[in-house]
């Protein structure tokens, strides 16, 4: 267990789920031009995640930037692992890498 | 508050001196600025290793003062970045 209770929501969030974006927003509807721009990408990549709003959580706004010292929202986590922030989402879906990911790490796609 | 491109520049030759900085002020308005960052400090790192450098040269005004910058690092050419954790 770590220091921080939020910690291990967050903890529990990217072991329960393969793809973890914490974003500003919904997936439906983003509140952010950043998070709506990781989302497309996942949307369009066919990729089942989950979603998780930190304008509905201040908690845990503040705590997933101490969690991946990383100080932007959105955040995308693959297999408990931090991915990156929008730009780097951005790079990877465009080179490729990002499919190459999800593959290597049996990434889920919507049937 | 907004921050000055020339500061953002400092603040990263500050902790990273052989980096070549270029900035873009993306609407005019220096509040959302884009910045390319090619440094030998990068080399063998990973993209988000990368971002935390130059995060950390600007300690902490990234997401507090700064409020958009969109980041694109590399170490300088021929020197090449490691590839994202777990991939080949």
């Amino acid at each position: 267990m770590s220091d921080k209770p939020v910690f291990d929501r967050i903890k529990k969030e990217i072991d329960d789920n393969a793809v973890v974006v914490f974003m500003k927003g919904t997936p439906m509807m983003p509140q952010c031009g950043f998070s709506a721009a990781v989302a497309q990408a996942l949307t369009m990549m066919q990729v089942k995640f989950k979603g998780i709003d930190v304008l509905a959580d201040g908690e845990l706004r503040q705590g997933i930037k101490e969690f991946s010292s990383w100080p932007t929202i959105p955040q995308l986590y693959v297999k408990g692992e931090f991915v990156g922030g929008c730009d780097i989402v951005r790079e990877m879906y465009e080179s490729g890498e990002l499919k190459k990911l999800f593959d290597q790490k049996g990434v889920d796609y919507a049937s | 508050m907004a921050m000055a491109a020339a500061e953002i520049e400092r603040l990263i030759k500050a902790s990273l001196p052989d980096a070549q900085v270029t900035i873009e002020d993306l609407k005019g308005d220096g509040d959302h600025y884009a910045a390319y960052v090619v440094s030998s400090a990068f080399a063998g790192k990973t993209r988000v290793q990368q971002h935390q450098l130059v995060y950390k040269a600007l300690q902490g005004r990234m997401g507090g003062e700064l409020h958009a910058l969109a980041l694109q690092t590399s170490p300088p050419e021929g020197k090449v970045a490691a590839s994202e954790k777990g991939s080949t």
